[in-house]
């Protein structure tokens, strides 16, 4: 969360300090500001990852059996979610502040659905951030540098798609198709396939592992 | 103040038994590791060796098991135990430490946003003599730093004063002073309290039952923080009493005054800690060399020292020997009356030297904590509130200070566990904060509002 801020952070000063010298209207250097923020949260997810790779070598190297007791996945997603929530709070939260107010959606001529798209917005996006994050750690570990275009590029695709705004049907529909596509390809990533879902779903594997387990604590003493 | 101290008067006896035994069959090692061996008692240690980015939060190792046999490679398996203990106790302790703050500025940021009393200017303490209400922008700025010299001298000289009442063994003074200012809390304030939010809601209450209800509310308080109670209900007055200050200094501070406080405060926090005559260091030290808690009802602590079968001792001596902790500054609490009682005490943080009587017990279940001084919930408070206040009704600034004074809480943990001294625990998170603040408030908010009118996302 502290790294989303910090880019945001960058980016408004980006933003702050092009308008103040352009000196143009607002609304055209938007794209430039919203372009800039999305590259740059990037770039502080790539810092956060840099970070918590140290941290787990770290922590790998405090403990026992050489293992860290986070896994690189598990911290993948936490990083994610904490993205993707705080981006979800500081895009919602003056929203709903405002719905408990008196006031009519919408009636200066815009499209009274602001708040209930404001809300399916914010929860693709929180989903999305969560999945980018999974699958940004991920190639960044493999070193993959294709997973790292297509991330960048969909949360590219994805700001620009919120500027056709009003037009819901153009905005949401590929929003929410994209967060499917992602959220498949990050469960794909971190290691789950259908089988294992399946396997989830039905508890009967259970005894059999841990009778794997036992017998593998046998073998050693003899 | 967080901070870990060796407690290095009080160990010195087990140190000598170990250390010999230590040198004679271990390559020489750095000085935190005896203090290791000599934790047998009870004592303090916190320490691990820190490598970068691990594990964040107080070292609290069970001294107990480490029981120092000297052989190098053992030396090594118990440092690896140590710190595997460590690592799973230290991100526990921070998060036993987000809780109570967050709570606190919770319930401080609800206040604030629904009680009008909170936001209405009615004057100024008698603390801060020169009001902000002059036209000019040079004569505000110049009256915000002279109250705020005002405050940190009157803030000096009451840590000095319960410095020398500490050295001087006036105990019982000190004592009445802080009875008599969680008195003041506990029934006035939250009287104060109480009434403006019942107006807030419009509900009607009679006096009788307002009476008992605070009756027993500051009964109950009182009791469990200067004597025994249960750990939880400690900790909740503790945070409620941190709330109620936070919210008196936000009413009664003038903004640009706030501002240069906090800033002026960290900076005083980071001399009276770090410096070798800082007051704080000193009460810190007196402590230790006495074997001594410091007092009850300024500091908060997380965990409890379960001793088997014995009465629970003091709740403010309670918590782990070692961890360190803060003295909290409980002394702003009582700005109103020019009698008050409270000393400033600077945020402290200093181990806790075990009692003797208990120290048997303690290699027994001992639930490590941190300590954290009040002073700094309370400042933490004011930050959070203040966004909350004063910046244009915007939710993200209040969010974003308070993203900000936790990351600065957890970075300042993490030098604990490195430093294993005390720490002021002001300087980095109330900086953070006011970073963020000013930042969010003037750059990012009209980025935001701008893209949220034209439903953008970024």
């Amino acid at each position: 969360a502290f790294f989303w801020l910090l880019s945001l952070l960058a980016a408004s000063l980006l933003w702050s300090v092009s308008v103040r010298l352009s000196g143009r209207e607002d609304a055209a250097l938007l794209p430039l500001g919203a372009a800039a923020a999305v590259l740059l949260q990037e770039l502080c997810r790539f810092a956060c990852f840099k970070m918590l790779k140290k941290a787990d070598e770290g922590l790998a190297t405090f403990s026992e059996d050489g293992r860290s007791p986070i896994s690189l996945r598990q911290m993948a997603y936490v990083s994610g979610l904490s993205f993707g929530i705080i981006s979800g709070i500081f895009s919602i939260t003056n929203i709903l502040a405002d719905s408990a107010g008196p006031g009519t959606v919408g009636i200066h001529g815009d499209s009274p659905y602001y708040f209930i798209t404001s809300a399916f917005l914010t929860m693709a996006l929180v989903l999305l951030h969560t999945f980018w994050g999974i699958i940004f750690f991920d190639a960044c570990e493999r070193r993959r540098a294709g997973g790292l275009g297509l991330v960048v590029g969909s949360h590219l695709l994805t700001s620009g798609l919120t500027f056709l705004n009003p037009w819901y049907e153009a905005s949401l529909g590929p929003i929410f198709i994209l967060t499917l596509c992602t959220g498949l390809w990050a469960f794909s990533t971190a290691g789950g396939s259908f089988r294992n879902v399946l396997k989830c779903l039905s508890c009967k594997q259970e005894p059999e592992s841990q009778a794997m387990l036992y017998s593998a604590l046998q073998v050693p003493p003899e | 103040m967080i901070t870990f101290m060796n407690n290095s008067d009080s160990e010195e006896e087990p140190c000598n038994e170990r250390t010999s035994l230590m040198s004679a069959e271990s390559p020489p090692v750095p000085s935190y590791q005896d203090g290791l061996q000599a934790s047998q008692a009870g004592e303090a240690q916190a320490h691990r060796k820190r490598r970068a980015g691990s594990s964040r939060g107080p070292n609290n190792i069970a001294g107990g098991e480490m029981s120092g046999s000297g052989v190098p490679v053992r030396e090594s398996i118990l440092e690896n135990e140590e710190e595997e203990l460590t690592l799973k106790y230290g991100a526990k302790h921070v998060i036993m430490l987000f809780v109570p703050v967050t709570l606190c500025m919770i319930v401080v940021v609800a206040t604030i946003k629904s009680v009008r009393f909170y936001t209405e200017k009615n004057g100024q303490l008698i603390y801060t003599p020169f009001s902000e209400d002059t036209p000019s922008v040079g004569q505000r700025l110049l009256n915000s730093v002279l109250n705020t010299i005002v405050m940190i001298s009157v803030i000096i000289v009451m840590t000095v004063f319960l410095v020398l009442l500490y050295k001087y063994r006036c105990y019982k003074f000190i004592h009445g002073w802080l009875i008599l200012s969680s008195l003041m809390l506990l029934f006035l304030f939250t009287y104060i309290y109480l009434g403006e939010v019942l107006k807030t809601y419009n509900v009607a209450m009679d006096y009788p039952t307002l009476f008992i209800v605070i009756w027993n509310f500051g009964a109950v308080g009182m009791i469990c923080i200067h004597w025994k109670g249960p750990l939880q209900l400690q900790q909740a007055y503790l945070i409620m009493i941190s709330a109620l200050m936070a919210l008196v200094f936000i009413k009664y501070l003038p903004e640009w005054s706030a501002w240069v406080i906090l800033g002026a405060i960290s900076i005083y926090d980071l001399m009276a800690v770090l410096c070798p005559k800082g007051p704080l260091r000193m009460l810190v030290e007196t402590a230790q060399e006495r074997n001594e808690p410091i007092f009850p009802a300024l500091i908060y602590s997380s965990a409890m020292m379960w001793t088997v079968g014995m009465a629970k001792p003091d709740t403010a001596a309670r918590g782990p020997s070692q961890q360190t902790w803060d003295a909290a500054e409980d002394g702003r609490e009582h700005l109103r009356s020019p009698s008050h009682a409270e000393s400033q005490m600077p945020e402290m943080r200093s181990p806790v030297p075990t009692r003797p009587v208990t120290s048997i017990e303690e290699l027994e279940e001992e639930e490590r904590g941190v300590k954290l001084g009040l002073g700094d919930f309370i400042f933490y408070s004011v930050l959070v509130g203040k966004a909350a206040a004063t910046a244009s009704g915007d939710w993200n600034t209040t969010l974003a200070c308070f993203v900000a004074i936790l990351i600065g809480l957890c970075l300042t943990l993490l030098l604990l566990a490195v430093f294993k001294k005390a720490l002021p625990a002001l300087p980095i998170s109330i900086t953070f904060g006011l970073i963020f603040y000013f930042s969010t408030d003037n750059l990012v908010r009209p980025f935001m509002d701008t893209l949220a009118s034209h439903q953008l996302y970024i």
